[in-house]
């Protein structure tokens, strides 16, 4: 098995693809789930890509892992013929990036339809930074149409597509992409049903950050009767999900928020906050086995995230 | 002549199946207090609950239904809408051509619940594939019974107390119909938030009269709020959770549920009431003899 690689500005994110690591990509088979009208979620071995399809061509947001790329045009090229004309990453962790520039590769190049490869500038900063000894970012793969405004906007198979990016959530470098014809959002690792949510506190994520991420969600989704359907929502990992599932994953962070912000004014350490267990009843629910973000991660991150927003000079998010 | 006979029986109409199509009133003799007034918070007792729903349970504000919107017009889900105010309205859905049952659907009245659950042999969805409050039902026939297994459901309570039920969780139904009677009896799993699955059984009449009507439902922003709050009991401050065991005299950790608590045999070794009631005092004579459910007066006990 082909050991992946970590490029430079990543190194500290291999953590996030040890479990891919050990896994044979050869064995990885990509599952087509059908969101919405002509959007279309794309399960394989990394975070989940949302595909849009139509007349003008292919768009996707997120690109897996490298050795996936194959297997993602393959099923891509069941649901349209068209050029990829857009890739948009949601975020710099390589299960997300990863594929660009194998993706960029296999998609060909026309220069009457070239392929734009779109993230928040935060993204390419860091996949653009070197370190000492590690590869570079394939450059192919590198999102050079880059975004530094608070949104950013398409307008793309007969459908306007609105990229927001959410400050100092998961990330520094988040997006959330609304395809607003359709009624779908695509996440990114934001929101992750079924798993804590990573709070990248090194490069920038915060609880408060995520906190007002899932709130933004709630606000662009408008669910049908019974309080379900109507937006989709495309989640980094995990299954298809509505307002009603975002509320649910909303409520535990700010829950768990609340109790770690409880501890840390009676001045307890991070040690004495992880013994007394503040994610006990939400742990049987986000936490599976081989489950990256661990209680004590989400703990810990959500001790230092409200510590360090505390000191002069922190976040004000 | 044997092929004759092999013949008839392949079109005379299954034996098994039985006709659940008509309007249902609901009897509401069974676990009435908790399905007609509501459970009393902090009443776990015969819920098979691991650690981690007590706590969920212990955290729930119930303030969150008027201060989050999104939570206003949230139906039961499936497997808790049979006990809710159930008056329910079952049609076939019939194959045009062979005119075969191919489903049945159901609708309650309470945010017009409605429910497929299908006979023709179709599987469930993917793993991926969107949750709902309904979930997704199919049904086979076991003699005269029908045999329900639902997945794909969203996380939702299986007491409106805050006992929460999660979105892993399946339930398996048994519809048996007794002339005019209909009782459905359910069988809950969750790995998430109960140790062992938690069985409840369900009883309507027949009643042709009844109309299921509208009922329309729209969120509505009451209290003002900060975007990032959500009414919830911090740890070891909920201060609710003794009325119960007050209020009826009961062992406090009795009210704490667990598996034991569903069994007979629990009496035996569960310990004497911190506050022992002489009388009943608290919804005494709910629902007997068709009585309706007065406010309770009494106040719990002073701790």
């Amino acid at each position: 098995m082909r050991p992946l690689r970590c490029y430079a500005p990543l190194f500290l994110l291999c953590a996030v693809t040890a479990n891919s690591q050990q896994q044979n990509f050869d064995q990885v088979e990509i599952h087509t789930e059908p969101v919405q009208h002509n959007i279309y979620m794309l399960v394989g071995a990394g975070g989940n890509t949302t595909v849009q399809v139509g007349s003008e061509g292919v768009l996707m947001v997120d690109t897996q892992f490298a050795p996936l790329a194959p297997k993602l045009m393959a099923e891509i090229r069941k649901l349209s013929p068209g050029p990829l004309r857009y890739i948009i990453n949601t975020h710099v962790h390589p299960d997300h990036v990863g594929g660009n520039a194998a993706i960029a590769k296999l998609a060909g190049s026309d220069p009457a339809l070239p392929l734009k490869i779109i993230a928040q500038e935060n993204v390419l900063n860091r996949l653009t930074a070197t370190a000492p000894g590690q590869p570079a970012f394939p450059e192919l793969g590198l999102p050079i149409d880059e975004y530094g405004t608070p949104t950013k906007n398409l307008h793309f198979n007969g459908e306007a597509i609105v990229i927001y990016h959410e400050p100092n959530a998961h990330t520094d470098g988040d997006s959330l992409v609304l395809f607003r014809g359709s009624d779908v959002i695509s996440t990114g690792d934001i929101f992750t049903p079924g798993g804590y949510p990573f709070l990248d506190i090194e490069r920038g994520g915060s609880v408060q950050g995520e906190i007002a991420a899932l709130n933004h969600i709630l606000q662009l989704a408008v669910p049908a009767r019974t309080q379900e359907g109507g937006t989709y929502i495309v989640p980094g990992h995990g299954r298809i999900c509505d307002d009603a599932d975002v509320v649910e994953f909303r409520d535990m962070v700010v829950i768990v928020r609340d109790r770690i912000r409880n501890m840390i004014q009676k001045n307890m350490t991070l040690d004495q906050v992880k013994a007394a267990r503040p994610t006990l009843d939400y742990d049987t629910e986000y936490v599976t086995k081989g489950s990256f973000v661990t209680a004590d991660r989400f703990v810990e991150a959500v001790y230092k995230s409200l510590s360090h927003a505390t000191e002069p000079g922190g976040p004000a998010r | 002549m044997k092929i004759v006979f092999a013949a008839l029986l392949v079109c005379a109409p299954a034996f098994a199946q039985v006709d659940f199509s008509g309007s249902w009133a609901p009897l509401y003799h069974e676990d009435l207090p908790d399905r007609i007034p509501g459970p009393e918070l902090g009443d776990y007792l015969g819920l098979p609950l691991n650690e981690a729903a007590r706590l969920r349970a212990d955290s729930y504000d119930a303030d969150r239904i008027s201060v989050v919107p999104e939570y206003q017009c949230r139906p039961h889900s499936a497997d808790y809408s049979m006990r809710g105010l159930a008056n329910m309205r079952v049609d076939v859905i019939r194959d045009p051509v062979t005119q075969r049952a191919v489903a049945f659907h159901t609708r309650i009245t309470f945010q017009e619940m409605e429910r497929t659950i299908w006979l023709d042999g179709r599987p469930h969805p993917s793993e991926y594939a969107p949750h709902t409050w309904q979930g997704f039902s199919t049904g086979a026939w076991e003699d005269n019974m029908l045999d329900v297994f639902t997945t794909h459901l969203k996380e939702s309570y299986l007491k409106r107390n805050g006992v929460p039920r999660s979105d892993k969780a399946t339930f398996t139904e048994h519809w048996v119909r007794h002339g005019d009677y209909l009782t459905v009896a359910t069988v809950v799993t969750d790995p998430v938030f109960m140790t062992e699955p938690l069985v409840r059984t369900q009883t309507w009449v027949l009643d042709p009269a009844q109309v299921i009507a509208r009922d329309i439902c729209e969120t509505v922003s009451e209290v003002p709020k900060a975007a990032d709050y959500v009414p919830n009991h911090l740890p070891g401050t909920n201060p609710f959770l003794h009325e119960v065991a007050d209020w009826y005299g009961l062992p406090y950790e009795a009210t704490r549920g667990g598996a034991e608590t569903l069994y007979p045999e629990y009496r035996k070794k569960m310990e004497k009431p911190e506050h022992p009631r002489d009388r009943c005092e608290r919804y005494c004579s709910c629902g007997a003899e068709g009585q309706v459910c007065l406010s309770p007066t009494s106040a719990p006990p002073k701790r």
